[in-house]
């Protein structure tokens, strides 16, 4: 493992070479938030003034009432997604924020998949979409749509399988996500 | 009790204890100026710009330690806020600004006077509010308060549409707020603090750097404390100044860009920094992955995320700097560090803060340092941005607790004169100085109508050199001395100042100076002093942007001279 030199502003004194963006690690922030309008402006703005770009965003209710919880995925250097956790949660509007990238989580994402399909193609896309787990929910005369969940992994690798056949319309939910139970 | 959301907004005022409202009516806020002779006990003051409103409030509030509260209409009036709103959100100033908004009907369709200043100020607010109802305004106009004093200070701004001034509510008086989002730190981790004495036990080179934060948690006696116990040496920020008695013998200056030689050296030299209520600012630190670079850091700061955010930290303390130097007070053993204490007075002593003294030419420096001498033992001095703040840091004797007033984040021209006047009307038996450069006192000369219709006796010194003087400055060292735009014309400062309605006079001459000094003293209103000043003075000592904080440029001589001081000691 290589371990980065950092000067005393956090910047890489030698880290071998530039370091792209996307290839920071992921890092995945759920957030208690209150449900009021304006929060998610707050947040998502909060990332935008920081220079960070936002690879997903959600937000959904959650188990309190008045409260929502938010699952942002965003790619950086730990410290600098910790400083922009830090940021977040001095957002009155922010009851509680936390890094759970390196918890033991279960994280999936739901995908709708509109294929072109005609009777030839129509079985073999339906192996396919077996083999994912995923399911058929609508059958039209030249085209099906695809019902996917799993982690970015999956749904990436199926996309890649059904590509061949003609996609005509996605659509991708970012990141829900939540820490495994105590065994 | 049913009342109206006008009546709502000033029973809440007066019951957060607010006694000045810095105002300028419009269309939104009619409604709430109408009702405003219901309540004698609030005194308004109307200024002629919703800048002039805010930075008064701001100078209120940093002179008092009170929440300040301006008062601007929808539209126009409350964008006129914007400036005045992060200028005291970079510097940690509680104030409560209130706006009106056009009707809640009329939200969203571009009405006459509709800004979103709630979306506008998200980014420079510590919160704001979008009131809804006049039931709601009474948990808002609570909360409101108390975000803004606790913790870490900041702006709060609450926009309240017009209608809702008008209608009515059940007005009760709330006891309990329930924020769950909002729970400042105050006390200090004990294992941190063991930590953190630890360090200072063993360290032989320390260094404190004090900020505004050391004043706004007033640890004035704790911070004086910990230096003379632990015999460590007192740097500042630039609001840092007043912290530590200027006139202490642990106290080596400001550090930074402008800083002593001597501040800076010893940070540089230092094993161990005491940071407490700063934020590391560029301006402070210089090159910030050199900065320091021998020592341990402790980070005492009441906001998390100012905790490893320009530089890294060793051992973080998260609370109120008061509490925590107590606690790290009761733990300490006395040092003497005689060796390094002795270093630092041979640094101070090679290395005094000096300029021009013999010049017949009539010196800025000279003129801030006699303010200093004559002004008053216990003054408050407001400074505007640029070279006139710089050398108000450097020369003006802070020795009164919390004395210095000066735009330090957000570097706001114009700020002097307004927040000077809130200073005065916050604390009315101390003299207030407005220290103002020539550029920044024309972009609000127009609030000397306000000190003259509230007879606000704010003595105003104009550093007055004919360019924006600190912009030229940079455009001599490093754009080959072309003065583009720099050079600045103004009006005849003395007949403007009678033109509004106070006495001034000008001074040329060194000679000149104490009499008229004396002269503002004595004179029970206004003053104003036009101090035509060597046009081509630089602030000294220096260190370039980019560099280092040990590579300091101390005093100007023949160009090619210009070379950095870099002693640093040898490791051991």
């Amino acid at each position: 493992m290589k371990v980065a030199l950092r000067g005393r502003d956090n910047s890489i004194i030698d880290g071998g070479g530039e370091v792209k963006p996307t290839t920071a690690p992921k890092h995945i922030l759920t957030a208690v938030v209150n449900d009021k309008p304006g929060v998610l402006n707050k947040v998502s703005s909060l990332f935008r003034r920081r220079g960070f770009n936002i690879e997903s965003i959600t937000v959904g209710a959650s188990e309190a009432p008045g409260f929502s919880r938010m699952i942002v995925v965003v790619r950086g250097d730990t410290p600098v997604v910790e400083q922009v956790r830090k940021q977040l949660d001095k957002l009155i509007d922010v009851v509680k924020v936390t890094d759970i990238s390196e918890s033991s989580i279960v994280a999936r994402e739901l995908a709708l998949i509109k294929v072109k399909s005609t009777p030839a193609t129509r079985s073999e896309i339906m192996q396919i979409v077996d083999i994912f787990r995923a399911n058929i929910i609508d059958v039209a005369s030249d085209s099906v749509v695809v019902e996917a969940t799993g982690d970015g992994d999956k749904i990436e690798s199926l996309l890649h399988l059904l590509k061949d056949f003609g996609i005509k319309e996605i659509t991708h939910t970012g990141c829900v996500a939540m820490t495994r139970g105590v065994v | 009790m049913k009342l109206s959301g006008a009546q709502i907004v000033y029973e809440s005022l007066i019951s957060e204890g607010v006694d000045v409202i810095f105002g300028f009516p419009g269309g939104a806020v009619l409604s709430l100026y109408d009702t405003l002779p219901q309540y004698p006990q609030l005194r308004h003051v109307l200024v002629r710009h919703e800048q002039g409103a805010v930075h008064a409030a701001d100078g209120y509030a940093r002179a008092t330690g009170k929440v300040g509260v301006c008062v601007a209409t929808s539209g126009p009036g409350a964008t006129n806020l914007v400036t005045g709103i992060a200028n005291a959100h970079l510097d940690s100033i509680p104030i409560v600004a209130i706006t009106g908004q056009v009707a809640r009907a009329f939200i969203g369709k571009d009405a006459f006077q509709e800004a979103d200043i709630t979306g506008i100020t998200l980014p420079i607010t510590k919160h704001n509010y979008l009131v809804q109802s006049a039931a709601e305004l009474v948990a808002v106009m609570k909360e409101a308060f108390y975000i803004a004093r606790t913790g870490r200070p900041g702006p709060v701004l609450i926009d309240i549409p017009r209608d809702i001034f008008d209608e009515k509510a059940e007005f009760r008086r709330i006891e309990k707020i329930t924020l769950p989002g909002y729970k400042p730190v105050l006390g200090g981790h004990a294992a941190q603090i063991n930590k953190a004495v630890q360090l200072i036990n063993h360290a032989k080179q320390p260094v404190i750097i004090a900020g505004r934060g050391a004043i706004t948690s007033g640890a004035y006696d704790e911070l004086k404390e910990l230096a003379e116990v632990a015999q460590i040496a007192v740097t500042t920020t630039l609001l840092g100044i007043g912290s530590f008695p200027q006139s202490h013998i642990l106290n080596l200056g400001m550090l930074g860009m402008h800083g002593t030689a001597c501040a800076n050296l010893a940070v540089s030299n230092a094993d161990l920094i005491i940071a407490i209520g700063m934020r590391f600012d560029d301006r402070a630190t210089a090159r910030v992955d050199t900065f320091a670079p021998r020592a341990r850091i402790i980070h005492i700061d009441i906001d998390p995320a100012e905790i490893g955010k320009n530089v890294r930290v060793d051992v973080p303390i998260v609370g109120d700097a008061r509490n925590v130097l107590q606690l790290l007070s009761k733990k300490i053993t006395p040092q003497n560090h005689r060796e390094w204490i002795s270093q630092l007075e041979e640094w101070q002593h090679q290395h005094r803060l000096t300029y021009d003294k013999e010049s017949k030419e009539l010196l800025p420096q000279y003129v801030i340092h006699r303010i200093s001498e004559l002004g008053g033992r216990n003054a408050f001095v407001v400074t505007g941005v640029g070279q006139n703040q710089m050398w108000t840091a450097q020369y003006f004797h802070c020795d009164m607790p919390n004395s210095l007033i000066s735009s330090g984040g957000l570097g706001t021209m114009g700020f002097e004169l307004p927040a000077a006047i809130g200073a005065k009307i916050g604390r009315p038996e101390a003299t207030v100085w407005c220290i103002a450069g020539d550029g920044g006192f024309q972009m609000t000369i127009q609030e000397l109508a306000t000190a003259v219709q509230e007879n606000v006796a704010v003595k105003i010194a104009i550093i007055n050199n004919g360019y924006l003087g600190m912009v030229r400055q940079w455009q001599e060292l490093f754009y080959g001395r072309h003065y583009i735009a720099t050079p600045i014309t103004g009006p005849d400062y003395v007949k403007i100042a009678e033109a509004y309605g106070l006495p001034g006079q000008r001074v040329t001459s060194k000679q000149e100076v104490a009499p008229a000094i004396k002269k503002a003293m004595e004179h029970s209103g206004p003053y104003l002093i036009d101090f035509v000043v060597r046009s081509e003075e630089n602030v000294y000592p220096m260190v370039l942007p980019g560099e280092s904080l040990s590579e300091i440029i101390e005093q100007p001589g023949p160009k090619e001279d210009i070379k950095a001081l870099t002693p640093m000691l040898p490791l051991g």
